[in-house]
C-alpha cells in the first residue's frame, strides 16, 4: 500500500468518525467538535495529495489548507456563540428541545 | 557600514568544540542523535541553573526595594537558599483532592513545563549555538506558548474547586487577550527582516552605522514601541505582576494553583519563572539584536555573553518592574490590552512600513524628516489613546498619614 | 516512513474516537486537543512545517479555548458534571449514526484502494519565504476575503454572545 493510500484511509476514517459523532450526539458543542473533525480530516486529505501527488512543486495545498483552517476557526467561533445563545433561551443545550421557532 | 565578521576567535567556537568532542566518545551513527541530546541537556541545565539564580535575585532585589535586605540567612547572601527551597518543596506532602480529575491534575504542570521547555529551542544564543534552526521559528514559539495557556485550564478545572476554575477561567482570558498584542508587536520585526527564522532576524540586525551604532530594531522608531508593547504583553503572559492577578495572594487563595502543593507547585513555579525568561530571550533576539555586540570593535566579546547580558537585562527589567508598579485590576488589564495594546501595535505596523518604504532617504534633511514622522507616528496616537481611556478617571488625590 | 504514519494514524484517530464518545465535555474538548495535535504531527511528517505549527497556534491554542468557554458557560446547574445519560430511544441513532460513518469511511476506502492513484513526484520543499510570496501575489486576493470573513465572524460572534439589551448583564467580559 503506497503510502497516499494510507494517508487516505486515515482521512476517510476520521471524516466518518467525525460524522458519527455529528449525527449522534444530542449535545449542540459536540455536535459542532464533530463538524470541525469532519473539516480537519479534508485538510488532512489536501495535504497528502499536495504531498504524495504528482505535481508537488506548488504550494496550493498548503495555502488551500491555511484558509480552510481559518474558516474552520472562523466557523467554530460563531457556532459556540450560537449555543451561548441558545443555551440563554432554554437553559441547556440540547438540541432535541431547539426544534421551535419561536424564541 | 556592514559588518565584517571575524575569522571565528576560539571562544566563539569553544561550545562547539566542546559539544563535538564529547558525541565523538559515541559511535558513529549516534552522533546526531548525541548532539541533539547535548543540546537538550545543556537548554535545561543551563536555563534550570538561570532558575534557581533567578528567585534569589528576584527575591533579593524585591527585598531592597522594599528596604529590607532578603534572604541571607541560608549560607553567605542567601546563596544556598534556592537549595533550601527545593528540598523544602521535595518533601512536602503532595495532596491530592479527592473529587479532583488525578489524571488532569498530574498532567497539567507536566505539559505546562514541557511547552515551555519547548519553546527554547528556536533561540539563537550565540552565533552557532542555535539548538534548532527553523524556517518559521517564531511561529513555532508562538505556538508552544499558545499551547501552555491549555495547561492553565487543564489545572484550574481538574482541582474541583469553584475558586479554582473562576481563577484559571480569568488566568485564560487575560494570557488569549494578550497574546494578540505580543504577536502584532512581532509582525513589524518580521516584515523588515523578512524571514521568520529567528537566525535570519538575529543576522538582519548584524550592521552598525559608523561602527559605534546598531541597527537592532529597538533602536528604531517603530521598534522601540514594538519592543514596549511586547514586554508589556510579556508580562501579562508570564503572570507577572502588575498582571499578577490570577496568582496573587490576595486572589482567591492561589488562583489555578491552589489545589497544588509540592513538587507539583515547584513545576508551576518553574515554568512560571522559565517563560518569563523565554519571552525575554525572544525579545532580545527579536528587538535587541539577539547575540550581535553594540559597537563593531566589541565583537571580540563572544557572541554568547552578550547575548547573556542583554538577557540580563531585560530580566532585570522584569524585576524592577515587579517591585515598583502595583497590581491592574482585571477589568483595566483588559481594558489595557484591547483598547490601548492592539490599536497602537496595528499602527505600529504601519509606522515600520512607512519606515521600510523610506529606507531610500539618505540624505541628512530626509533622514531628520523620516524620524520625526516616524516618531509623531508613534508616539502620536500612544497620547491621544491614552488621554482618550483616562479621561473618565478622576484626578490623582494624595492623603499622608498624619504624622 | 509508515511506522511514523501509522503510529500517529493511531494515536490520530483513536482520540478523535475517545472524544466522540464520551460523556462529560470537558474529557471530549481534551481528547479533541490530543487529535488535534496528532494531526499537526502529520503534517509535520509531510514537511509542512508552517502549517503543523498554524494547526497547533490555531486549534490547540485558540479553538480548544473557545470551546472550553464555550462548555463551562452552558453548563446546566447546579451540578457539575455531565448530562444524565440519553434515553433508550437514541439507540438507533446512534446506530444510524455509526452506520454511516462506516459506509463513508467504506466507499472512499474502496475507491482509494481499487482505482489508479496518480503517482508520487518528488517531496516538495516550500519554504515560508515561498508561501509567503504566493499568499500575498497570487492569492491575495483570498487573503483579503478571508481577512473580511474573520471580521465579520468576531464581530457577529460578539453580537450573538452578547445578552440583549433590556437582560440583566450576565456576569463580567
Amino acid at each position: 500500500m503506497s503510502p497516499l493510500t494510507v494517508c487516505l484511509l486515515i482521512s476517510s476514517g476520521l471524516f466518518g468518525i467525525g460524522l458519527a459523532g455529528a449525527l449522534c450526539r444530542g449535545n449542540a458543542i459536540l455536535v459542532l467538535l464533530g463538524i470541525e473533525l469532519m473539516l480537519n480530516a479534508a485538510n488532512l486529505n489536501f495535504i497528502a495529495f499536495w504531498r504524495f501527488g504528482p505535481s508537488s512543486s506548488s504550494a496550493a495545498g498548503v495555502i488551500f489548507v491555511l484558509f480552510a483552517l481559518a474558516v474552520a476557526a472562523a466557523e467554530a467561533a460563531v457556532g459556540l456563540a450560537l449555543v451561548l445563545a441558545i443555551y440563554r433561551h432554554q437553559r441547556n443545550v440540547r438540541l432535541a428541545e431547539a426544534v421551535r421557532l419561536k424564541g | 557600514m556592514s559588518s565584517t565578521s571575524p575569522v571565528d576567535p576560539l571562544l566563539e567556537r569553544a561550545p562547539l568544540l566542546v559539544r563535538d568532542w564529547v558525541s565523538g566518545l559515541f559511535p558513529a551513527p549516534a552522533r546526531g542523535l548525541a548532539d541533539a541530546l547535548l543540546a537538550i541537556a545543556a537548554v535545561i541545565l543551563g536555563f534550570g541553573l538561570l532558575f534557581t539564580l533567578l528567585t534569589l535575585v528576584e527575591r533579593k532585589a524585591l527585598g531592597r526595594m522594599q528596604n529590607r535586605p532578603g534572604p541571607n540567612r541560608t549560607g553567605p547572601f542567601g546563596l544556598l537558599q534556592p537549595i533550601a527551597d527545593g528540598i523544602k518543596m521535595l518533601v512536602k506532602e503532595d495532596i491530592v483532592p479527592e473529587a479532583a480529575d488525578r489524571p488532569l491534575h498530574f498532567l497539567a504542570p507536566v505539559v505546562l513545563v514541557a511547552f515551555t521547555l519547548v519553546a527554547y529551542a528556536v533561540i539563537p544564543y550565540g552565533r552557532h549555538l542555535l539548538p534548532v534552526d527553523l524556517d518559521a521559528a517564531v511561529l513555532f514559539f508562538f505556538a508552544a506558548g499558545a499551547a501552555t495557556e491549555l495547561a492553565v485550564f487543564m489545572a484550574g478545572w481538574s482541582s474541583h474547586n469553584k475558586y479554582s476554575l473562576l481563577a484559571a477561567m480569568r488566568a485564560l482570558a487575560q494570557l488569549i487577550s494578550y497574546e494578540l498584542p505580543l504577536l502584532l508587536a512581532v509582525v513589524p520585526v518580521v516584515m523588515l527582516a523578512g524571514t521568520l527564522s529567528t537566525s535570519g532576524i538575529v543576522a538582519a540586525q548584524g550592521r552598525w552605522s559608523f561602527g559605534l551604532v546598531p541597527h537592532w530594531y529597538a533602536c528604531t522608531p517603530w521598534g522601540a514601541a514594538g519592543l514596549v508593547i511586547f514586554l508589556i504583553a510579556a508580562l501579562a503572559e508570564a503572570n507577572r505582576s502588575p498582571f499578577d492577578l490570577p496568582e496573587a495572594e490576595s486572589e482567591l487563595i492561589a488562583g489555578h494553583l491552589t489545589e497544588y502543593s509540592g513538587f507539583k507547585y515547584a513545576l508551576f513555579f518553574m515554568a512560571e519563572y522559565l517563560g518569563m525568561t523565554a519571552l525575554c530571550a525572544m525579545a532580545v533576539t527579536l528587538f535587541l539584536g539577539g547575540w550581535q555586540a553594540p559597537c563593531m570593535f566589541l565583537q571580540v566579546v563572544p557572541s554568547y555573553v552578550w547575548f547573556g547580558v542583554k538577557l540580563a537585562a531585560m530580566l532585570g527589567l522584569f524585576i524592577w518592574i515587579r517591585g515598583t508598579l502595583p497590581r491592574l485590576r482585571m477589568d483595566q488589564l483588559m481594558r489595557l490590552a484591547w483598547k490601548f495594546l492592539v490599536p497602537l501595535a496595528l499602527l505600529n505596523l504601519g509606522t515600520a512600513a512607512f519606515w521600510r518604504l523610506s529606507a531610500g532617504w539618505e540624505a541628512l534633511p530626509a533622514q531628520l524628516l523620516r524620524w520625526a514622522l516616524a516618531l509623531l507616528l508613534v508616539l502620536g496616537p500612544a497620547a491621544v489613546i491614552g488621554r482618550r481611556l483616562s479621561a473618565r478617571v478622576g484626578p490623582r488625590t494624595y492623603r499622608y498619614a498624619a504624622p | 516512513m509508515i511506522p511514523v504514519l501509522t503510529a500517529i494514524a493511531v494515536v490520530l484517530l483513536g482520540a478523535a474516537a475517545v472524544a466522540m464518545a464520551l460523556r462529560n465535555l470537558i474529557h471530549c474538548a481534551l481528547w479533541l486537543v490530543l487529535a488535534w495535535s496528532a494531526l499537526a504531527a502529520f503534517y509535520l511528517w509531510a514537511g509542512a512545517e508552517f502549517l503543523a505549527f498554524a494547526q497547533v497556534l490555531i486549534y490547540v491554542g485558540a479553538v480548544s479555548m473557545v470551546v472550553l468557554f464555550a462548555v463551562l458557560l452552558t453548563r446546566r446547574l447546579p451540578d457539575v458534571n455531565p448530562a444524565p445519560p440519553p434515553p433508550p430511544a437514541g439507540g438507533g441513532r446512534i446506530l444510524a449514526g455509526v452506520a454511516a460513518g462506516v459506509l463513508v469511511a467504506g466507499v472512499v476506502a474502496r475507491a482509494g484502494l481499487t482505482s489508479p492513484l496518480p503517482a508520487a513526484g518528488a517531496a516538495p520543499v516550500l519554504t515560508t519565504r515561498r508561501l509567503g510570496v504566493e499568499l500575498m501575489g497570487a492569492h491575495a486576493g483570498a487573503l483579503v476575503v478571508a481577512g473580511v470573513i474573520l471580521t465579520m465572524v468576531l464581530i457577529g460572534a460578539v453580537v450573538l454572545a452578547a445578552p440583549d439589551s433590556g437582560d440583566a448583564p450576565e456576569g463580567d467580559s
